[in-house]
């Protein structure tokens, strides 16, 4: 379960006033639910993305994930925290240097494990998870971008945490790539329960993967729908912005069975 | 060429005179830049634990002691030359100055090998609960090392050519005994013997150094 209540975010600027990235927002997240957050760029939804593992603190409100109160931690407590959820990202963000098995060890070394064979042992098992155990001495150089973001949600799920966040994971993507990183996500949210939110501006991710999505504009959040309604023929979201990116997930029908066939 | 076999005893020694310098200044230069470098990255304004105000003074220094001719800086700092090895003639005494001048010198090297690497590494180990020391250990050294290697080649070629300037404190080395003997002597032979040993030496050090580098690039 994740929590936010009343989250606003805002960014000092010299000179200027603050930049309010996100505004009062609030919301809950089921355990072991697949959340979406929509919105265009500069809406707010990494923010509001990078608040649940207060990557960014949020100004006021409460974050709470699986029952903590990430809020009111001090920095060593977030960090301990923090091995709990896993994040992915739309550039991957791997160590270029380190092999892919180094990477995903990476994680563990975080969270405190010293005993270098365990890591190991742990790092392929995460490795399996995603298909992706030929790769293990590899260099990121040397992979696609779909097996650099398998090899980033490895590097997510080795501390096996109970949330996974997911910024923009499918942005760098083909279509079919996305497809299949879609599916190792939906995998990992069914096999392992772990809560998946994924922040995206592509509707299509949102059809094949969320059980839920909010719209975000302009800092708040705007709506939020069970994305099943956005399967009857007869849906329309009450934004503007929600219809928009509705008739775009429709019209811009790239890869969309493919990624269908992943829920 | 019989006045080069004359000279040899000397020219070996100016050659090892050299070899001292920067095997003194130059591992120093790294071993004390490097943590300068790397604050200089976390402490930056927008940095990963921004601290403005000590920032500028230590970056204040850093341009202070890069700003000054080199030849200037040896003779300004010899009263510390003193305190540190007790003299201020001689190889030694050589080795402070360049040691003094490698390390900021060194240290923005790094700083910009690191600023280069881009944030999205450091911010997902960030996400992974990593300490600040683990993302330095971990992530921007391993990332950063190709580059690194090759800031400690141009930083040794330079204080090759450098170390040339310390016969004025009566340092020696390859680049004095050529100022020496072809300058004040006029004896062109044995200074071009003396040239052709530093570029030698120069090419060795660049080669070797950027074969280093590559090995360890594994961006492909």
């Amino acid at each position: 379960m994740i929590s936010l209540r009343n989250v606003t975010t805002a960014f000092a600027a010299r000179g200027k006033d603050p930049v309010i990235a996100v505004e009062d927002v609030s919301l809950e997240i089921p355990q072991g639910s697949i959340q979406g957050i929509i919105g265009f760029s500069g809406a707010g939804k990494s923010t509001l993305l990078r608040n649940i593992n207060l990557l960014e603190r949020p100004t006021v409100g409460e974050v709470e994930v699986a029952g903590i109160e990430l809020t009111s931690l001090d920095d060593e407590e977030l960090r301990q925290a923090r091995h709990q959820i896993g994040m992915i990202f739309q550039g991957f963000n791997l160590v270029n240097n380190l092999t892919v098995l180094q990477n995903v060890e990476l994680s563990l070394k975080f969270a405190g494990e010293r005993n270098r064979s365990v890591r190991q042992v742990r790092a392929a098992e995460a490795l399996e998870i995603v298909d992706i155990t030929e790769k293990a001495t590899s260099y990121p150089a040397q992979l696609s971008g779909g097996q650099k973001q398998r090899v980033a949600i490895a590097r997510a799920l080795a501390t096996r945490p109970e949330v996974l966040l997911c910024d923009e994971p499918t942005s760098a993507l083909d279509p079919f790539t996305t497809a299949t990183v879609l599916q190792y996500l939906a995998d990992v949210n069914r096999d392992l329960g772990i809560t998946v939110v994924i922040v995206t501006h592509e509707m299509e991710v949102i059809k094949a993967l969320a059980d839920d999505v909010a719209v975000m504009e302009g800092g708040r959040l705007v709506e939020k729908f069970p994305s099943a309604d956005l399967h009857r023929e007869d849906f329309t979201p009450e934004t503007s912005i929600g219809r928009y990116l509705m008739s775009e997930g429709i019209s811009v029908d790239r890869g969309l069975s493919a990624a269908g066939g992943a829920r | 060429m019989e006045r080069v076999v004359e000279l040899l005893p000397e020219l070996t020694e100016a050659m090892l005179q050299t070899f001292a310098m920067i095997g003194v200044a130059i591992p120093l230069a790294v071993l004390l830049g490097t943590p300068v470098g790397i604050w200089l990255f976390i402490h930056a304004p927008g940095g990963i634990a921004p601290l403005p105000k000590t920032h500028a003074v230590v970056s204040g220094i850093v341009n202070t002691i890069r700003s000054f001719p080199f030849l200037i800086l040896l003779i300004a700092i010899i009263p510390f030359t003193r305190l540190l090895v007790g003299t201020t003639v001689g190889t030694a005494a050589a080795i402070v100055p360049l040691t003094i001048n490698a390390i900021p010198y060194f240290a923005r090297l790094v700083e910009q090998n690191i600023t280069q690497l881009g944030t999205g590494a450091v911010e997902a180990s960030r996400a992974m609960g990593a300490t600040r020391g683990q993302i330095i250990r971990n992530v921007l050294l391993v990332d950063a090392k190709p580059a690194i290697i090759g800031s400690i080649t141009i930083t040794t070629v330079s204080f090759i050519s450098y170390s040339a300037m310390v016969g004025l404190v009566g340092g020696g080395g390859i680049g004095d005994f050529a100022i020496r003997y072809g300058y004040y002597r006029y004896e062109t032979d044995v200074m071009l013997v003396a040239i052709v040993l530093m570029v030698l030496l120069v090419t060795l050090v660049q080669w070797s150094g950027t074969r280093v580098a590559r090995l360890t690039d594994k961006r492909v």
